[in-house]
């Protein structure tokens, strides 16, 4: 319920500029994939960090300041967690996809279900998958295995795991205020996020030489790269914000009770760990 | 006023002048006006392809324009309407008065809401530059299907991508700072279930943009990666489906139609209590109306793709959940029709655009309960029956409910009152221009004319020729609305507080014009129960 | 000529009706010519009537509030804000009423969809921008292409009235001819992007995917004329792709199979007929016809800014080699012109390369030749 303390935040030239900066990546973007140069989205991409970390900065300012009551920090809470809501449906939509190809749309090519007449157009394609035989494979890059779930998949669900493990632990240490606890589990945390990154390139770079599994190997790549591809870029973006959270643990910026940026941070770092579970039993095991 | 409060006033106090002002502002009420001029000017942007449109179809043959530029007047044309005329006028609207209407100091997360809305500019800019590309603006449709916008679309699809994901981290933000400012703004003793129903239709309305905008982006994201990275989501040589594209789009799509629909629902649950001067029929079953249909619209996208081909236990569920939408929708006519009934009525601006919203989306919702007859939607799928239909409830729905909106709050905002003798007549030229164009579709469609042709066969001409003046005809009655707007902002006869004296609700507590930061302290508890639901009583 | 529809075009187009034939002027959907028809137009009936009563009720109701509860009549507000019996009621009577429309639906949609043994099947492939009719087990195969006729009518500063063409942009080359009272099946599948095959008499849409089958199964009750064109955007040609279906009794359908099959054996033997450049350029133009001509118009001037003119063009005017490569390959960049060496045969793209490289104001001098194209292949 409002109070009449609620602060409004004054007039900040940091939106448009971070609006600015990522249209200008996006349309720099656009202008490299026709020919154009990579001038653009570089500058584009200076300009949104740029301004990002100078609006994040005000925000840690007036928080510091002493300008946010219990009522902004509900503000604040809220919106993550609606954010992450989005986020949530976000991976809905991809993996909605993989269902739909698995379930509907790779049987209906091989001749099953209630559209299996497409079979004959693809007189030759076996509904499988993973699918090592597209319906025209000419035209596409034919791995010669699938994704197993054992090796880097299963070492990296470990490493997830166990990451959520000790950002909670980063947490205990934080509200008995042992700053030391919070500042090592939270490193540690970064440690195996960044493990878990490594090892997913070195798994792509692995698929792309002796799999042939590529963007171009039909839907199986495509679903697979698109999923997997997706979250890597949610754990490196959590990543970045454990580490600001770290700096600013070992500033002392957050007290037992009040410490939602660590929260934000570590409610993030928990949906990524939700999604990875997801995607291990359904892209890597199924 | 405690000490405390004056930590939101410092703040604004320093406010800087001068165009900086707009680019850097925080303020509710400034933001809502950068939304709303902007929604004007790109529905006039609209508008004009619309009027290109209606001039190439005035008669047989191709008199103006080649097929393909046909092709992207009508793709620009949806785009331009959805996403940066009626959404961002809706926001707009949202901005304004929620804050006013549950007695708030501001939105809850003001930089963030200056974020939503210069986001949007930009994302226009990326729409709209296609228009200089090589192959021309972006012409697969605004459902931009897959493969006529993977494999065959121009150069200029990449950018129409772009702008969609800029439009939905707008939308999205916007949403979740609505949400927030809902659930935890309200003034003290205001509770959820006595929100006014903007407010409320709103907050459902946010709640399905969340849930939306996220699967739209991570379908034009697959349409990406088909065009440029050798994925084949929507290619069957590869495993694909095209018809996947179809379904995760109209996930998104049919709760964004509700998106669009929602809110003006909310605007004429509030104006005609108003000049009916009597209290919201069933206000309880409206609430519970919106939530029900805001749950379904996430379970009926299929029906928009009857004519694809699906399994037939697929087509028999969508047509279920499709006809069930009617239930609830139907709830909300009566609720307001007996609203009117036995009320003591007048009919100033507001009121004559609500009610011919309540008529004319009755149209639109009936036709739409045509179209959820599947065997039926053979024949009237992708036809004019159809462009009917999306206009019945998107132009004289959604664009009815806009413009109420802005009749009913204008006073609020400026001050002042709107000239009445000549917004009747915008009213009437605009309400008899619109079934002119938009009812003969209808015929059009039965007769068997396709929509999206830039050329038709004879039988049709007659359909077209007056849909052309009557559209036209619509396009011009415009200006009057803009001549309206322009001369309410620099002066009138002074509005008072509650210049509708049957209008109940925290905004009319507070002066006009608005002074620059409101309810810097909260609204008493009693102020809040005088001007809630029960007023009227 | 039905002058009901053209009056009123007779006022903006300044020319005289002439005896173009045209569709019957209509307001209501297609009564059709198949029992699905007749079914889906019982339920629009239904459908629409039911909608007509209700919006006539609200409407009435909301008018006599309108007309008698105005304050300037001196009305003084009620109070009261809800009625539970009566909220039941409104909820309760539109679900029975859409169960009451549901039931007859569900029956409807069932027997459409249900696909019984087929007499004839037919394969439909749509392609930007013409329909492709395979007859299976017949060995008879042609494209249907927008007539000539209404081609020339629907250019961008055309001299040639709609007015004038018999059946505007709803006329074909080659009809597909269909036996009354036999069950055809359809399968329908796409080339290229997704079209959707709909003749409104026959009750249905159906979309052609890309690489993916659609059946549908069709029993016409009458012989005659029946005409629909593409519903789903599919490119710049999408409004000039009209479906003609012309059905005949089953000893006509009969004699027509074996006449088209003679023509088609007789088109074969002039095929071992030596190779000349009369016989090329005869064979060319037709090619030409059936698959260039939608894009690149019969003129060989193309659309500007959307498909490039062949007359005069750098490359029909230039190397054989290059020449060849675009058209058996394809556009390295534009999808639309597509590798056409999959569809055509050696003979017919030496004609049509011919047609190309001596027709219009283009006057090489080359006869290329089967071998030739084999060799390029």
């Amino acid at each position: 319920m409002a109070n009449g303390r609620y602060f409004v935040a004054p007039p900040s030239p940091w939106p448009v500029v971070t609006a600015l900066g990522l249209a200008l990546l996006l349309a720099g973007f656009g202008l490299l994939l026709h020919g154009g140069s990579l001038v653009p989205s570089i500058l584009g991409a200076i300009v949104l960090l740029l301004a990002v970390q100078r609006w994040f900065a005000a925000v840690i300012r007036e928080n510091q300041a002493g300008l946010y009551d219990a009522q902004v920090n509900r503000s604040f809470r809220l919106g993550m967690a609606w954010f992450i809501f989005s986020e949530v449906m976000l991976f809905g939509a991809l993996f909605g996809a993989l269902f739909y190809v698995r379930e509907l749309a790779v049987p209906w090519l091989g001749g099953e279900g209630a559209k299996g007449a497409a079979h004959l157009l693809w007189p030759h394609f076996v509904n499988h998958w993973p699918l090592l035989e597209m319906p025209r494979s000419s035209d596409f890059d034919v791995p010669n295995a699938a994704m197993g779930p054992v090796g880097i998949p299963a070492i990296n669900t470990a490493v997830l795991l166990s990451s959520a493990l000790t950002v909670t632990l980063a947490h205990w240490g934080l509200k008995r205020k042992a700053r030391r606890a919070l500042a090592g589990w939270l490193l540690v945390t970064i440690l195996l996020g960044v493990t878990f990154v490594v090892l997913q390139l070195h798994e792509y770079a692995h698929a792309y030489r002796e799999l042939g599994l590529t963007l171009h190997s039909g839907i199986y790549g495509s679903t697979f790269y698109l999923l997997t591809g997706f979250h890597g870029l949610h754990v490196s973006l959590g990543v970045i914000m454990l580490s600001v959270i770290l700096g600013r643990a070992l500033k002392g910026h957050f007290t037992p009770t009040e410490h939602f940026g660590f929260e934000a941070v570590s409610w993030y770092w928990h949906f990524v760990d939700v999604i990875w579970l997801g995607l291990y039993l359904f892209v890597y095991w199924w | 006023m405690s000490e405390a409060t004056i930590i939101p006033i410092k703040g604004r106090n320093k406010a800087v002048r001068g165009w900086r002002r707009w680019l850097f502002t925080t303020d509710h009420k400034e933001i809502g006006t950068l939304y709303l001029l902007f929604s004007l000017s790109m529905f006039f942007a609209g508008g004009i392809l619309a009027m290109l449109i209606r001039a190439e179809l005035f008669q047989p043959g191709l008199q103006l324009m080649q097929p393909l530029f046909y092709n992207s007047l009508v793709t620009m044309h949806g785009l331009t309407m959805i996403f940066l005329a009626i959404m961002p006028a809706l926001v707009g609207l949202a901005n304004w008065q929620i804050p006013l209407m549950i007695g708030a100091p501001d939105m809850a997360l003001p930089r963030v809401n200056n974020w939503s809305f210069w986001l949007l500019p930009f994302a226009a800019l990326l729409l709209w530059s296609g228009f200089l590309m090589p192959q021309g603006a972006p012409n697969a449709g605004w459902t931009f299907y897959a493969p006529l916008s993977t494999t065959y679309g121009p150069p200029s699809i990449d950018f129409m991508i772009f702008a969609i994901h800029i439009m939905g981290i707008s939308s999205v933000m916007g949403a979740i700072n609505i949400i927030v400012t809902i659930l935890n703004l309200r003034a003290p003793g205001m509770k959820l279930i006595d929100m006014p129903l903007f407010v409320w239709t709103w907050l459902i309305t946010a709640f399905l943009l969340v849930l939306a905008m996220p699967v739209l982006a991570g379908v034009a994201t697959m349409a990406l990666f088909d065009r440029h990275f050798g994925t084949s989501f929507f290619a069957a040589a590869g495993g694909g489906d095209p018809l996947l594209f179809q379904h995760i789009f109209w996930f998104f799509g049919h709760p964004e139609v509700y998106i669009m629909i929602l809110p003006a629902f909310g605007v004429i649950s509030e104006i005609i209590p108003t000049f009916s001067r009597k209290p919201l029929f069933g206000r309880t079953s409206m609430i519970y109306a919106v939530s029900a249909i805001a749950f379904m619209s996430v379970i009926v996208w299929a029906h928009h793709m009857f004519a694809v081909g699906l399994p037939v236990t697929a087509q028999l569920f969508f047509m279920y959940t499709t006809m069930l939408i009617a239930v609830p929708t139907g709830i909300k006519v009566f609720n307001w029709t007996a609203t009117l009934w036995r009320g003591s009525l007048t009919f100033e601006a507001p009121m004559l655009w609500a009610l011919s919203f309540i008529f004319l989306f009755t149209v639109g919702g009936l036709s739409g309960l045509m179209l959820a007859d599947v065997p039926a939607d053979y024949q009237y799928h992708d036809t004019y029956f159809v462009v009917a239909h999306i206009h019945y409830v998107l132009v004289t729905g959604s664009l009815f409910g806009i413009i109420a909106a802005v009749y009913y709050w204008l006073p609020k905002w400026t001050g002042h009152r709107y000239n009445e003798r000549l917004a009747q007549w915008h009213f009437w030229l605009s309400a008899i221009s619109v079934n002119l164009t938009f009812f003969p579709m209808h015929f059009a469609g039965l007769a068997g004319m396709p929509r999206r042709i830039p050329d038709y066969a004879l039988q049709f001409a007659d359909f077209n020729a007056i849909s052309s003046i009557g559209g036209i005809a619509f396009g011009l009655s415009q200006l009057l609305f803009l001549w309206l707007i322009i001369q309410t902002l620099r002066g009138g006869e002074p509005a008072g507080a509650r210049p509708w004296e049957g209008a109940h609700g925290l905004e009319w507590t507070l002066p006009s014009p608005l002074p620059h930061h409101t309810f810097t302290t909260p609204p008493s508890a009693e102020t809040v129960h005088a001007e809630g639901p029960h007023a009227h009583g | 000529m039905d002058g009901k529809g053209v009056t009123l075009v007779g006022l903006w187009v300044p020319v005289v009706a002439s005896a173009a034939q045209e569709e019957p002027f209509g307001l209501n959907m297609h009564y059709g010519v198949t029992a699905a028809a007749h079914q889906v137009y019982q339920l629009h009936m239904l459908v629409f009537w039911v909608c007509a009563v209700i919006g006539a009720g609200v409407f009435a109701v909301m008018s006599w509030s309108l007309l008698r509860h105005r304050r300037s009549r001196g009305a003084q507000a009620a109070r009261f804000a809800g009625n539970t019996r009566l909220e039941i009621v409104w909820t309760v009577i539109p679900a029975l009423i859409l169960i009451a429309i549901a039931v007859p639906a569900t029956s409807v949609l069932l027997a459409i969809n249900a696909l019984p043994t087929p007499d004839l099947t037919v394969d439909v492939h749509g392609s930007q921008w013409r329909w492709h009719y395979s007859y299976t087990g017949h060995e008879l195969a042609f494209f249907s292409n927008l007539d000539s006729a209404s081609r020339e009518a629907s250019r961008l500063g055309a001299t040639r009235f709609p007015s004038d063409v018999s059946y505007y942009l709803r006329d074909v080359d080659n009809p597909l001819v269909l036996p009354v009272g036999k069950h055809v099946r359809l399968r329908l599948t796409s080339d290229d992007v997704i079209h959707s095959w709909w003749v409104p008499a026959l009750g249905f849409k159906r979309d052609a995917l890309p690489g993916y089958v659609n059946e549908a199964d069709i029993v016409i009750e009458r012989p005659g004329l029946y005409r629909g064109q593409c519903a789903e955007l599919c490119g710049a040609g999408h409004g000039f792709m009209p479906i003609v279906v012309q059905a005949v009794s089953a000893e006509e359908f009969q004699s027509w199979l074996a006449q088209r099959k003679q023509a088609q054996a007789a088109e074969r033997s002039a095929a071992a007929a030596p190779w000349s450049m009369a016989v090329a350029m005869a064979e060319g133009k037709k090619v030409f016809d059936s698959i260039c001509a939608a894009c690149h118009q019969a003129d060989g001037k193309g659309i500007p800014g959307a498909f490039p003119p062949l007359d005069g063009s750098a490359v029909v005017n230039g190397p054989l080699q290059a020449h060849l490569r675009f058209v058996i390959h394809g556009s390295p960049r534009n999808p639309v012109m597509r590798p056409f060496g999959k569809e055509l045969d050696d003979r017919q793209l030496a004609a049509l390369l011919t047609y190309e490289r001596n027709g219009w104001s283009n006057h090489t001098g080359d006869l290329v030749t089967p071998q030739q194209v084999e060799a390029a292949r």
